[in-house]
């Protein structure tokens, strides 16, 4: 049992490490994600009222498609140097080493977006409130669709692209968006943001307890 | 029990059978189709408010009901194919796919046409039908990531985890967009008991029911046999049936 746990460790710290030496993937998707906040109050002009009405639900489509493009590398080049077979042989658990690297991509990937949406947030002079409100619908928000997208990147790995992998990922991130939308709007006019936090925050459960089940049942399928 | 379920599922049986129903679930079909059709369109009187536009239900309602059902029909034939690893089930979640599409895209575009001269719109960010919106993109990611692998075996693995996730999905998706806002009028018909629905309305739309089921099931039987030639290329049966 402690050996597995260590596993998850082990693969835990081996992917923060491979993500801190080559930073180019998830960099680039933090820049994506600023460039296509900055793209919208360049195509509505500059009216600061419109702006600040539609820039929180801007943060979360732009977060949406930018987890979509990250996750694309998650399991990507284990899997093409043979890797992620070698660890589907080994006597370990599955779930837990697939579960590990999917935290490992949210701490590397979420954890900075969600700081980057905050100064957004700061930059954009948006209410405390509604910053507040963003802030715990993306802590909640992001896992979960990394959870769902992992499972989805496995099935399509190898095959035509990313425009697959959107495809799946973006109809079944569609509760996620709308309750963090529902929240943000609540908090925009003072009202109580607590019963969308609990929707998002049962389907994380949801989301923790099934998608790492699921991605490395989907990882048997592709290698078998 | 499990003797049966292994005949059933044995591909040869299975293609036998599957002829020998199709000729009367064709027959069933048909005769509803017109007794519905008839029965709908004919027999049953206006509605006092909506007049003679709201006999699209006779359409509308059992496609939309056909759209979540054969939805369903995937995720289980799913199921079966994670665990029993029979083939049939592989053969009737990728023959029910395009079906179950159609049947979301038929909802969608009669919802809209309805919708015109009664909520004075085509489309309405509403909740029933973003979800059935939601639910035509579920079924196209299915289709899509089908097709995309070369191996059928394991493209139908692929798929049954998809739809899976789908159907876990589809209630929360259901829910979050009836909260995010509502506009559709609600249920008539799962009020059994008290049902909102005069019968000599019901009657017809229960029949049109059984007709588009029994369409289904005919097509998707099709759709089957193929899958089954096409697999069992080369077995001796299916070349003696080619040849024939």
């Amino acid at each position: 049992m402690s050996e597995s746990i260590n596993i998850f460790f082990v693969m835990l710290k081996r992917d923060l490490i491979l993500a801190m030496r080559d930073k180019t993937d998830f960099i680039n998707s933090l820049i994506f994600f600023i460039i296509i906040i900055v793209l919208f109050p360049l195509t509505f002009g500059s009216d600061a009222k419109l702006i600040n009405e539609l820039i929180p639900g801007v943060i979360w489509i732009s977060a949406l498609l930018a987890t979509c493009l990250s996750l694309e590398s998650i399991f990507r080049s284990d899997f093409e140097d043979g890797t992620i077979e070698q660890i589907t042989l080994s006597r370990y658990p599955l779930t837990l080493i697939v579960s590990a690297k999917i935290i490992a991509h949210w701490l590397t990937f979420g954890i900075p977006l969600i700081i980057i949406s905050i100064l957004m947030g700061l930059i954009f002079s948006l209410p405390v409130d509604v910053i507040l409100a963003l802030f715990i619908t993306l802590l909640l928000g992001t896992p979960t669709l990394s959870l769902f997208g992992s499972v989805m990147v496995v099935l399509t790995i190898g095959l035509r692209g990313s425009m697959l992998l959107s495809l799946l990922i973006l109809p079944l991130s569609m509760p996620v968006l709308i309750f963090s939308i529902l929240a943000v709007n609540n908090a925009s006019i003072n009202q109580s943001i607590i019963a969308e936090t609990y929707f998002l925050g049962g389907i994380l459960l949801l989301a923790i307890s099934l998608a790492p089940i699921a991605a490395s049942a989907a990882l048997r399928i592709r290698l078998s | 029990m499990y003797k049966w379920i292994h005949q059933f599922g044995s591909p040869k049986y299975f293609y036998n059978i599957s002829l020998v129903l199709s000729k009367w679930i064709a027959f069933v079909c048909i005769a509803c189709f017109i007794a519905g059709l008839y029965g709908g369109l004919v027999l049953a009187p206006a509605d006092y408010q909506q007049g003679d536009s709201y006999r699209i239900i006779y359409i509308h309602v059992p496609a939309s009901w056909m759209s979540l059902f054969v939805y369903l029909v995937l995720a289980t034939s799913g199921a079966i194919t994670l665990i029993w690893r029979i083939k049939i089930a592989d053969f009737v979640a990728r023959a029910s796919a395009p079906i179950g599409a159609s049947f979301t895209f038929l909802a969608l575009t009669t919802g809209a046409i309805w919708g015109k001269p009664m909520w004075g719109t085509y489309w309405v960010w509403d909740a029933r039908l973003t979800s059935e919106l939601i639910l035509l993109f579920l079924y196209l990611g299915y289709i899509a990531l089908q097709s995309s692998f070369n191996d059928k075996r394991i493209a139908a693995r692929a798929g049954a985890i998809l739809a899976l996730i789908g159907v876990i999905n589809i209630p929360i998706i259901h829910y979050s967009v009836e909260w995010w806002s509502t506009l559709h009028q609600g249920p008539t018909i799962s009020k059994l008991d008290t049902p909102s629905i005069h019968y000599s309305m019901l009657i017809p739309l229960l029949l049109m029911l059984a007709a588009y089921k029994t369409f289904y099931i005919y097509v998707a039987l099709m759709g089957v046999r193929n899958e089954i030639i096409e697999s069992e290329y080369n077995t001796a049966w299916v070349k003696k049936l080619l040849d024939n």
